[in-house]
């Protein structure tokens, strides 16, 4: 970042730790950006003269008596058009190559919405994948989170999800993401039908830690200049959210705060409620769709991170290997669509919310069934029903390289419980019964459809991705 | 004029060094630039006054000036409450025309200039004191009090009194004068410092009637009184709100009032879309008709959460007063907890279990405390029954919040995770939960009255019988089904049938998703007359078999009109089925 509009200098520092630097100054605003010794800065704590500053790039040879600039204002970003395309870092200075965009300066992390000015989402997304599309449907407006373990390939996933969702605009937040990653989701959407409609704020596991604090806010930013002054459909992706946690984690450790659950500061239910509740359906039709990446550890949501993201997301999508079919699922269990009864029903056939219950219900009978089938028991005739059922259930509408509409999921569901099942089975209501049953066919074939990026997804190794070039949907 | 200048800032916490004395929560605006930040004093220390700024302190320097006001954080009340959409601090979010909530900007919470049909209720000479009834208006479809406001303390005679006719909330419409004759000029429109309980009520009294929510896993196991008090805790997801808000839609009240406290934006957006829709089957109305909305969502400056709920509450007590059963929701008390911990932290106070405040349960207790059915100084009963959830860290009941609400609250609804996970909605565990209503004598009495005489010795036996398929289904899981007796596989499916039938109910069905006494005491009656039959079935198989038939058909009845036509097919659909089996059983030697 560099220091544009000098303002006052000072040069006496008297305290460092590894994350903030104090001095003393008078006449700084809270949360004013600096520059210490030419690294970003931004006040965090005043108390009389003392200005703390959170130096993001970490202190690491700054001196005591280091120039310290103040800039007069909280960070930044300047919004236009001209964003489109392109690709910045945590700061909002190009990384391509190219001259920097002219527009509009706005301050980055700014007020919430008035509610009363929000519209209820309405928009079902539609992404082809069973998982999302036939249990928990998403819907434009809504903010949800991928629960996945660090060996998943969550972020071909979201960048699949993305491209699918008929957005008028995908913006990527990526905080702390692997350069072969960063250089997958460039080539990637480098391919799409309109360049303009890919920007990325980006931090690199090369890049500082503490810098990730300001990428979510930095891709908002625009996000809200595309949604509110432009009417877009902006789908904002963050991947890994886990990241800005622990770069939160770091923050508030060197400014001696108390800690609660898992290190994590006091405060990360509401800093995270800041980012996710930026999310938005506008009467105007402009509206910001956040799919987030959340790793978590062993599948455990019980810790903080993933428990406060949970607390505030509308649901969470949650990746797991199944061992049976040897493919990555959407686990009809733990994921959720908080938004899906605006949409299901409604906006799709009439029998989807009691197809996917009863669905999901028998899935977890067999899960039921296996537990006997490992301690050893004996199973009956319903176990192996549900048996059978499950695996067909995972590898035609589970897997993630399905890509079907929704109406075909659903009539594969029927396929499925007519082949293993009887009406009285289901708990389903007869009115439906009678509409679908007869008609249910089995379906046929192994897997209904091979695309390109199904292979990419079946194959999680990272060496092919980049070959790919996606189709657009 | 009273000043300060700030010293320090971090984050939301600010200290103003004061120039003069300054009061314990007073309410001090803190100038910056063009606008002033509403905070409040939250500590004192020599000249240092600690405050809560309600507002981003971005941009806030040392030296700026802060203004005290001489007030606590009070409410407007009066007419027009009712339909409105307040944040935290009781700003109306629809005179706020922007999109976004630009810090500084205060609206007010009444209309000034709507016009209110009054017709007096007393009349000259008469005596008052504080919550006596002065007139009244109609608001939506609620006879709304005009009372002596509930600041003023002894006996007051009255002087004079409007005549029934049109005025504005701030129009004198009574005086009335102290026993020294000093006169005091009554408008519609009173404040309070919603920190403090807004009595004005004679005395306490214990509940006695079932709040009827249409929720059977309520209602029937697990009932709430009037002027009662019940808490759900459960990890995310797990169906709070969707709970609530069924609740907030069903309740058989007279005024609603949600406190939406550091949850999220788009669930208030529900309400606000769909309650203006939906028909309040008691008045004729609209539901938004008895709603007031508090939003204090979770990206609105943390400090306003804890007004929000007070806030919300002086409201319910205000109704209250005139004689009405309010129902007070606020999801989630949690986020109010955490918010006190933000600030106790930064304040570097000594901390208690997981960092809260040390006297959190205390805050906790004295503001369910302000819940309660009372008798009014006019001897009419008015009610407040406050539900509130619980967001407990990682799912687990241990924690702090949900401890200290547990001590404080009569009903307990803990949700659990598996029953989510597998799509068991509501995710009320009826083993864990409890309410301490159960053991009232005069909610049995009520109870045996409206349901049936049986109520209370069903419910029992219902719970028991929960209970034993509870641990039947473990000791299958241990030993396998061919190592139990069939007797278990029975028990087992019993309460399998109790769970499919009763407990679960879908939220989002207009006909199961609300169930009225006279159908909860046809389904009580009926579920208890097959788990008393003692079947005779051959092996485990058939038992899993008949039962899924019959749950199947109990779905369709749950999910048919009450004694329609296709309610009575799917009747005696099941009652075929039952006979079948006793034929068969009278054929099975014992
Ligand atoms: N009674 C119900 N019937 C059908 N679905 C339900 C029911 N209760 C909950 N759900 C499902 O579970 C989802 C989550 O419920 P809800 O939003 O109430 O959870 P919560 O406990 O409030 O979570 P959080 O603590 O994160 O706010 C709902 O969006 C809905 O899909
Ligand atoms: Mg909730």
């Amino acid at each position: 970042m560099k220091a544009s509009l000098f303002k006052k200098i000072h040069t006496k520092v008297i305290h460092l730790t590894k994350a903030t630097c104090t001095l003393e100054a008078t006449g700084v605003g809270y949360e004013e950006m600096a520059i210490v010794d030419g690294k970003a800065a931004q006040v965090v704590k005043i108390a009389g003269k003392q200005v703390t500053l959170q130096v993001f790039e970490g202190t690491e040879g700054i001196r005591t008596d280091a120039e310290v600039v103040f800039l007069g204002t909280a960070p930044t970003l300047k919004v236009s058009e001209e964003l489109g395309g392109r690709f910045f870092d945590a700061y909002g200075d190009p990384i391509d190559g190219k001259y920097a965009p002219a527009g509009k300066a706005v301050e980055t992390g700014g007020p919430a919405l008035n509610p009363v000015r929000r519209k209820q989402p309405f928009d079902m997304i539609k992404t082809g994948i069973a998982g999302i599309d036939l249990n928990n449907t998403l819907v434009a407006g809504q903010k949800i989170p991928f629960f996945a373990d660090s060996d998943q390939p969550y972020n071909a996933v979201i960048a699949l999800v993305a491209l699918r969702a008929n957005a008028d605009r995908i913006i990527l937040g990526g905080i702390g993401l692997s350069n072969d990653d960063y250089l997958y989701f460039r080539s990637l959407f480098a391919n799409t039908d309109r360049p303009e409609k890919i920007i990325g704020f980006i931090n690199t596991t090369e890049s500082p830690a503490v810098e990730r604090l300001l990428i979510p806010d930095m891709a908002l930013a625009a996000a809200e200049y595309f949604a509110i002054e432009k009417n877009e459909k902006v789908l904002v992706l963050l991947t890994d959210m886990t990241l800005y946690c622990d770069a939160l984690s770091i923050v508030s450790n060197r400014m001696d705060q108390i800690p609660s659950k898992d290190s994590m500061p006091g405060s990360l239910y509401s800093d995270l409620a800041k980012i996710y509740e930026k999310s938005l359906q506008l009467p105007s039709g402009g509206s910001i769709t956040i799919i987030s990446v959340t790793t978590i550890s062993e599948g455990d949501i019980t810790h903080a991170i993933p428990d406060n993201t949970g607390y505030i997301t509308e649901g969470q999508l949650f990746l797991r290997r199944d061992t049976e079919i040897g493919k990555v699922i959407i686990d009809p269990f733990r994921s959720l669509s908080r938004l899906k009864q605006l949409v299901i029903g409604k906006k799709t056939r009439e029998d989807h919310p009691q197809v996917m219950n009863a669905a999901i219900r028998l899935y977890a009978d067999a899960a039921n069934a296996k537990t006997k089938l490992e301690n050893g028991f004996d199973l009956s005739d319903y176990d192996k029903r549900t048996l059978a059922f499950a695996k067909q259930y995972a590898q035609k509408l589970l897997a993630i390289d399905v890509n079907i509409d929704i109406t075909r999921m659903l009539d594969i569901s029927w396929g499925l419980f007519r082949k293993h099942f009887q009406p009285e089975e289901l708990g389903i209501r007869e009115k439906y019964i009678e509409a679908y049953w007869e008609k249910a066919t089995e379906p046929e074939g192994e897997d209904d459809v091979l695309t390109d990026e199904n292979v990419m997804l079946a194959d999680t190794s990272f060496k092919q991705r980049n070959k790919i070039a996606p189709k657009w949907q | 004029m009273r000043t300060g200048k700030v010293k320090a800032i971090v984050s939301n916490l600010v200290i103003v060094s004061a120039d003069e004395t300054v009061m314990q929560n007073e309410i001090c605006m803190i100038r910056l630039g063009q606008i002033f930040l509403k905070a409040e004093v939250i500590k004192v220390v020599g000249k240092d006054a600690y405050v809560q700024a309600f507002e981003s302190t971005r941009g806030l320097k040392v030296g700026d000036e802060a203004v005290f006001q001489g007030h606590l954080l009070e409410a407007d009340l009066g007419p027009g409450i009712l339909t409105k959409k307040y944040d935290g601090l009781q700003n109306d979010l629809d005179k706020i025309e922007t999109i976004f909530l630009t810090r500084g900007t205060y609206t007010d919470a009444l209309d000034k200039d709507s016009e209110w049909d009054f017709t007096p209720i007393t009349k000259i000479a008469e005596t008052v004191r504080a919550g006596s009834w002065i007139g009244e208006v109609k608001e939506k479809n609620i006879p709304h009090k005009i009372m002596v406001p509930f600041l003023l303390e002894g006996e007051y005679t009255v002087k004079k009194v409007a005549e029934k006719g049109r005025y504005k909330i701030t129009d004198t419409v009574a005086v009335i004068a102290d026993k020294d004759g000093n006169e005091t000029a009554v408008t519609m429109v009173q404040k309070w410092p919603v920190i403090r309980p807004l009595k004005g009520y004679k005395e306490k009294v214990r509940p006695y009637k079932l709040l009827e929510t249409g929720i059977r896993i309520i209602d029937m196991m697990n009932p709430l009184a009037e002027g009662g008090t019940g808490f759900i805790p459960g990890p995310f997801g797990s169906g709070k709100t969707v709970l609530q808000h069924a609740i907030a839609r069903q309740a058989k009240a007279d005024v609603v009032v949600m406190i939406a406290c550091g949850e999220r934006a788009n669930e208030i957006v529900e309400i606000f879309t769909e309650f203006p829709q939906l028909d309040d089957p008691q008045t004729g109305g609209k539901l938004i008709d008895r709603t007031v909305i508090i939003a204090n969502t979770s990206n609105m400056p943390v400090a306003s959460r804890e007004a929000s709920v007070y806030t919300g509450m002086t409201i319910a007590e205000y109704y209250r007063a005139m004689g009405l059963k309010v129902l007070v929701l606020a999801d989630s008390t949690s986020r109010w907890a955490q918010a006190l911990r933000e600030m106790s932290n930064r304040m570097e106070e000594l901390p208690g279990p997981d960092a809260f405040p040390m006297d959190l349960p205390a805050v906790v207790s004295g503001f369910y405390a302000r819940a309660g059915q009372v008798k009014l100084v006019n001897d009419a009963e008015g009610s407040i029954t406050f539900i509130g959830t619980v967001s407990p860290a990682g799912g687990n009941l241990k924690e702090p919040v949900t401890e200290a609400t547990k001590k404080a609250a009569h009903s307990f609804y803990a949700l659990s995770q598996q029953r989510a996970d597998s799509k068991r909605y509501p995710a009320i565990d009826a083993i864990e939960s409890y309410s301490k209503f159960l053991d009232y004598p005069e909610l049995i009495g009520y109870m045996q009255q409206t349901i049936s005489q049986n109520w209370k010795a069903e419910v029992v036996k219902m719970k028991d019988r929960l209970f034993k398929g509870h641990e039947a289904m473990e000791q299958i899981n241990i030993l396998g089904d061919d190592n139990v007796p069939l007797d278990y596989h029975e028990k087992f499916w019993k309460s399998e049938l109790i769970d499919f039938v009763i407990l679960q109910q879908d939220a989002f069905d207009a006909v199961d998703g609300f169930t009225a006494l006279d159908r909860l005491k046809y389904m009580q009656e009926k579920v208890a007359e097959i788990c008393e039959t003692s079947f005779r079935f051959s092996d485990y198989e058939e038992i899993g078999g008949y039962f899924r038939a019959i749950i199947n058909i109990w779905k369709q009845i749950n999910y048919s009109l009450f004694q329609s036509e296709e309610f009575k097919g799917f009747n005696r659909q099941l009652d075929e089925l039952l006979n079948q089996r006793k034929k068969t059983n009278e054929s099975v030697p014992v």
